[in-house]
């Protein structure tokens, strides 16, 4: 199953590694990993996206929990909760393509954010199966480039992940 | 009181208690050293490796349950400590370890000796700090200290660069008087309904059984532990870590439990009907094949770290908390509900282990004219009268001296289990001396260990440490041996050390004294011998039988009640 867990952790020098390093010697699967400080500069907060069995993901929440920097983490996966990715897609736009691409962004919601005679850079937002499904709509050929910033995610409501 | 971050360093420690610390100078360190040089408080002890130092500290640790020290210099210095490092993570031992970096400006920059040790020993340690800003080194040292020797212990490992410990720039210091940390809050009392929930299903139990780990030892919930079971009147097994945490020579005791562990314990695990765990962590020795780990069993388990419950074994009753005050609620429990287990399920189970403990696994061939191994610890246990510090190295004699020296105490029994660490056992023999200067001090040890940490033979003469060596010579690396009889058809690849050092002359040159033993006959007199010099290290020297095993043995992947016993045991189908 896959799991959005959501950490905070002290905005230290090192404490990423912890965290990445731990997935790595314990054989952890890692989709995606996004880290940014917070409001509360003493703060970052990252999101990992991961499967496994449920008692693989009970022993990554267990070993997150037990690095010192961790100050918090909650499985968003087990709640409501609202995930989002942004994805920049640089495409071949020439001639009677132009159209075409800008009608695709726009059913995705897509951003055309730079244009060049030959090409246009896309921004889209959204869960991941959405914007797989934008690439999947683009001409494989028409593809120059694609940036994605990994998974991150909110619970719903008025619930919060604060210290 | 304004210091320099070298003073600041040394003062912290003063601050901490610290009596001994293990070092090894260059220079990164030198700054510290001055400082040290300048004081008699926290004494000094120089090994001549720095894999001496870690595990001489990890001796002293584990034998008197207060952190160890030590003291190494940047990039060799620092990377030679790492094996010690990595031996006290595995077995949840309180280390400080301060590490000499290149100085904050070079950093990064492959400086002479630069290594980077908090990225190196990141997987093994319990948490490690860089510090950059003379300002936090008091505070560095105060979060150290706690976060080691707290919760589950471990090694702390702080990195100082050498431009921070400057003797030109000093600065205000006070030692704060305490820490708290919003990331790391250890649990201590565990849940009462939890507690409640272990109880009812121990006191409704037919077919109990207790199985108690290092955590019992690192907890000092030896007295704890002792009054639940006595008051149960259950049976206990102990892991290898947790030899001690229940006196060996009582009734109750069934032995160690695992791959070589006594019949009697691990037959009892196989057929029990309620396990409680009590801080152990089911590690691969010990379970065996997971899938017919205590199958019929309902287990309950006790630990301070909540990762290692339902790790490899998906426990019933998970109680997360300190083992001494969750041993000590369970009792209150018990004698206020007047309640007892069923006296008669008890008499029968009793009675069947009986009949497992009549097949006395752990006989030997007593008439054989070579030395037996098992012989030697035997008597060494006698003349000791059990009570005697005893450090191993790692091999069969670790296996033999843990079957057959009985441990009543905790603390006694000093041993890398975890990482499986040879050369542990010297050093940390050295370290243990230094903590209980009148208690005897074994390591029991085996021709290849030794020559791994061989080297602190000159530590132990220049600090007067007056360790018993007593080296367990098959000529084999006879573990490695064994596994090559049983599973490589005798196939004994590079496990034979052809050419040994003279280890009696090897003992005179580093001022000790040496002895060769090769006769069964022998053996008590050299040992009571030996044990008269009080005030020297003995090096004795005995020529053991190469062709012996360690038995039983539960092969890797199988299950416990599918030993291999000693050959020559008959298995009455009935025990079975
Ligand atoms: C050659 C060789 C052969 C071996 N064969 C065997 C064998 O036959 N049998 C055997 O048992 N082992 C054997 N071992 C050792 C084995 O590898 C493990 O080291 C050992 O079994 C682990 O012991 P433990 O479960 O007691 O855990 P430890 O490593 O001692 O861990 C302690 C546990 O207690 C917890 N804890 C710590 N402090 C507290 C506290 N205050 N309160 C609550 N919980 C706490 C910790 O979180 C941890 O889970 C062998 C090792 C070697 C090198
Ligand atoms: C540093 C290290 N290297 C290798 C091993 C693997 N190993 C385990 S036991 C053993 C043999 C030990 O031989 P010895 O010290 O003579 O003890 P014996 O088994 O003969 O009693 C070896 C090589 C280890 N545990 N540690
Ligand atoms: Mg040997």
């Amino acid at each position: 199953m896959r799991h959005i867990i959501s950490v905070l952790l002290e905005n230290e020098s090192g404490a990423l590694s912890r965290v990445a390093g731990l997935f790595s010697a314990r054989g952890y699967n890692i989709e995606s990993l996004t880290v940014a400080p917070t409001q509360d500069p003493t703060l970052s907060r990252m999101t990992i996206v991961t499967s496994g069995s449920d008692e693989i993901i009970e022993q990554i929440t267990k070993q997150l929990n037990k690095l010192i920097d961790v100050v918090k983490l909650v499985d968003l996966s087990e709640s409501a909760h609202i995930e989002r990715e942004l994805m920049m897609v640089k495409v071949r736009a020439t001639n009677g393509g132009r159209e075409e691409v800008k009608r695709l962004a726009d059913i995705f919601r897509g951003n055309i954010i730079d244009v060049t005679p030959t090409s246009y850079v896309i921004e889209v937002t959204g869960e991941k199966s959405k914007l797989d499904a934008f690439l999947q709509a683009l001409r494989d050929e028409d593809l120059i480039e694609v940036v994605r910033s990994g998974t991150t995610g909110i619970l719903r409501g008025e619930r919060g992940l604060h210290v | 009181m304004e210091l320099s971050g070298a003073e600041i360093v040394v003062q912290c420690l003063k601050d901490e208690g610290v009596e001994y610390i293990f070092g090894y100078p260059g220079g990164a360190v030198l700054h510290i050293y001055d400082a040290l040089f300048k004081q008699d408080d926290v004494k000094h002890i120089l090994v001549r490796h720095e894999q001496g130092a870690t595990h001489a500290a990890d001796g002293y640790a584990r034998s008197t349950g207060k952190p160890g020290v030590v003291l190494v210099t940047s990039g060799p210095g620092a990377t030679n400590a790492v094996t010690g490092i990595a031996t006290a993570y595995m077995d949840s031992i309180p280390l400080v370890v301060i590490t000499g970096q290149v100085p904050l400006p070079v950093i990064g920059s492959d400086a002479f000796q630069e290594a980077d040790i908090v990225g190196i020993t990141r997987p093994c340690v319990k948490h490690n700090f860089l510090v950059k800003d003379i300002h936090k080194l008091a505070e560095t040292f105060k979060k150290a200290f706690y976060i080691a020797t707290t919760g589950r212990p471990g090694p702390v490992v702080i990195d100082i660069p050498k431009d921070v410990t400057d003797p030109n720039v000093k600065i205000p210091y006070e030692y704060p008087r305490s820490v708290s940390l919003r990331s790391y809050n250890p649990s201590v009392k565990g849940h009462p309904i939890q507690i409640k929930k272990a109880v009812e299903l121990m006191l409704s139990a037919r077919r109990p059984m207790i199985y108690s780990g290092g955590g019992v030892i690192l907890g000092n919930a030896a007295d704890e532990l002792t009054t639940l079971t006595r008051l149960l009147d259950f049976p206990i097994t102990n892991t290898l870590m947790g030899l001690g945490g229940y006196p060996a020579t009582d009734r109750q005791f069934v032995g160690m439990l695992g791959m070589h562990g006594t019949y009697e314990a691990n037959m009892a695990m196989h057929d029990c009907d309620v396990l409680l765990a009590v801080g152990a962590r089911f590690d691969d020795r010990v379970t065996g094949k997971i899938a017919e780990f205590c199958p019929g069993a309902k287990i309950i388990h006790i630990d301070v770290d909540p990762a290692s419950i339902s790790k490899t074994v998906k426990v019933d009753i998970p109680i997360v908390g300190d083992v001494a005050p969750v041993l000590a609620d369970m009792i209150e429990l018990i004698k206020t509900s007047g309640r007892t287990p069923d006296a008669e399920a008890l008499k029968a189970w009793w009675a069947r282990i009986g009949q497992w403990r009549s097949l006395d696994c752990l006989r030997y061939d007593r008439s054989s004219d070579r030395i037996k191994p098992q012989f030697v610890i035997e008597q060494l246990w006698e003349l000791t009268r059990g009570d005697a510090f005893v450090a191993s190295d790692v091999g069969q004699h670790q296996m033999w001296a843990a079957q057959y020296y009985k441990f009543d105490k905790p603390r006694r029994w000093v041993n890398s289990g975890g990482l499986g660490t040879m050369g542990f056992g010297l050093p940390a023999a050295i370290g243990i001396k230094l903590a209980h200067p009148q208690e005897e001090v074994i390591c029991i040890t085996g021709e290849a260990s030794i020559q791994m940490c061989i080297q602190e033979l000159a530590t132990a003469l220049q600090y007067r440490t007056p360790v018993k060596i007593v080296n367990l010579n098959n000529g084999y690396m006879g573990m490695v041996r064994q596994w090559q009889e049983f599973i490589y058809e005798s196939r004994y690849s590079h496990s034979y050390l052809e050419t040994l050092p003279d280890f009696v002359k090897l003992a005179e040159a580093y001022g000790h004294v040496g002895m060769r033993i090769d006769r069964p006959a022998d053996v008590r007199p050299a040992l009571e011998e030996a044990l008269k010099l009080k005030d020297r290290t003995v090096f004795m020297d005995f020529l053991t039988d190469p062709t012996e095993n360690v038995y039983p043995m539960v092969e890797s992947g199988k299950a416990h009640h599918e030993m291999r016993l000693a050959p020559g045991t008959a298995v009455d189908r009935e025990l079975a």
